[in-house]
């Protein structure tokens, strides 16, 4: 069974073993019921998972070093690492990491391009460029990931220091699920901005793990 | 750092109240830093004083523990908010008595990127620091940037963005200056979360400044150089 969102969020995700006829891959705690549900809808039995934690997406300065300090550890017991990261914010620095590993990893710029799929994301993002993205998983954890780092809980006044340039809350739905869909409302009066959801189930994310064969 | 009983601001000496003012900028108290401001005009102080002594070193302080880990970015906006209502009773007042100038800005978050935080505190310490400054403001062009420089005599550019996707625009602007042949004129110094030292080199920035302080202590160092070079 999967660890919570708090865990998730928290400590990341440790992989189930070792095995060097399967694929890790290694991921942020943000993308784990995602990946999960890729491995079981399309039967990729060929691999593992294993996340860091969820909270780096706010100091991406700690993914580069995380991601080759969890390369090192599990390279021994695996023939084939995957990070299923994007650039999330490392300013092309996880990307050069990554070729000096010999791993892959994601092409985008962050999670809500490859969710919405980077072509269109690249085509649209000019005219969106005022709206705040959220997907399943940020609505799940909006306290810890928004109101509680930022302060809002705290001091409410700083809102629109922070999120005053801002005019929509575009929530990507990763999957349908009204209970998700109720507190993406929540979230967006929190910030006082309309909500605007789409649905764009996996993207590019399915795509990019079904290029990952199992080691010969 | 406040204390639990009520202080009477007024009732301070000078010299209790501004540790006291560093105190409350710490703790982001916008009121009471507006109420000891006009305390210390009132008791005859030169607003350049005001802004140096209180304001700025009290902003100094909390430069230094948010770069230690101390602060975290809601208390430095709320210090900085506090400081704003400070500079607003104060920058009439400096524009009159003739404060020292360093020099001169213009700074704006580029193009496609609406994140204007770091900007702004960019903005509020350098003209704590003796700068004037033009704001852009975000979402700046190319051409934004280029006509703001030619309309005066400026000294420094600065660039802000916080995404990936937005921060390449930087060298845009830059070849632009090159093409044009008017980028030595410019100290270029950039900024942004997911920028770095690397960033700034690659793109032909003078400096990357990853904190508004650093900002400020890079900019007084460019003009000290440009006015040796002057001089020499």
């Amino acid at each position: 069974m999967l660890v919570d969102d708090h865990t998730l969020t928290e400590e990341g995700l440790d992989a189930r073993g070792g095995d060097p006829a399967r694929v890790l891959v290694l991921a942020c705690g943000a993308l784990a019921r995602e990946i999960l549900a890729l491995f079981k809808i399309n039967k990729w039995d060929h691999m593992d998972l294993t996340c860091l934690p969820a909270k780096y997406h706010l100091y991406p300065e700690k993914i580069v070093d995380a991601v080759e300090q969890a390369v090192a550890k599990h390279c021994e017991t695996y023939s084939q690492i995957f990070i299923a990261y994007a650039d999330c914010g490392t300013g092309g620095l996880l990307q050069a990491k990554c070729e000096e590993l010999g791993v892959e990893m994601i092409a985008g710029p962050h999670c809500y391009s490859f969710f919405e799929g980077n072509e269109v994301f690249a085509q649209t993002s000019e005219d969106e460029i005022t709206a705040f993205y959220l997907t399943d998983f940020l609505v799940k954890q909006f306290d810890a990931f928004i109101m509680k780092p930022m302060g809002l809980d705290r001091h409410p006044e700083l809102r629109d220091m922070y999120f005053g340039n801002y005019t929509k809350m575009v929530y990507q739905a990763q999957t349908n699920d009204p209970a998700l869909d109720a507190k993406a409302v929540e979230c967006a009066a929190k910030l006082g901005l309309p909500l605007e959801r789409r649905f764009t189930g996996y993207g590019d994310l399915q795509a990019a793990l079904a290029e990952i064969k199992a080691p010969d | 750092m406040s204390d639990e009983e009520d202080i009477i601001l007024s009732e301070l000496s000078d010299d209790e109240l501004v540790p006291q003012m560093h105190d409350d900028l710490y703790d982001g108290l916008k009121e009471e830093i507006e109420e000891s401001v006009n305390i210390l005009l009132e008791r005859g102080w030169q607003p350049y004083d005001v802004l140096t002594k209180a304001l700025v070193e009290g902003m100094r302080i909390v430069g230094i523990d948010f770069r230690d880990g101390i602060l975290f970015v809601p208390e430095v906006l709320l210090a900085a908010n506090a400081m704003k209502g400070g500079m607003a009773i104060l920058k009439p007042l400096l524009a009159e008595t003739g404060a020292p100038r360093l020099g001169n800005m213009v700074i704006g978050t580029v193009k496609g990127d609406i994140h204007d935080i770091g900007k702004n505190l960019v903005t509020m310490m350098m003209e704590g620091a003796g700068f004037e400054v033009v704001d852009l403001g975000i979402n700046n062009p190319v051409e934004n940037y280029i006509e703001a420089l030619e309309s005066g005599e400026f000294d420094i550019l600065g660039m802000s963005a916080l995404l990936t996707t937005t921060m390449p625009y930087m060298k845009v602007v830059i070849d632009t200056m090159v093409e044009k042949g008017m980028r030595d004129d410019y100290t270029v110094l950039v900024g942004g979360a997911p920028l770095n030292e690397e960033f700034g080199k690659a793109i032909g920035a003078d400096a990357y400044c990853r904190d508004a302080a650093v900002a400020v202590e890079t900019a007084k160092e460019f003009m000290a150089k440009k006015h040796n070079q002057m001089s020499a």
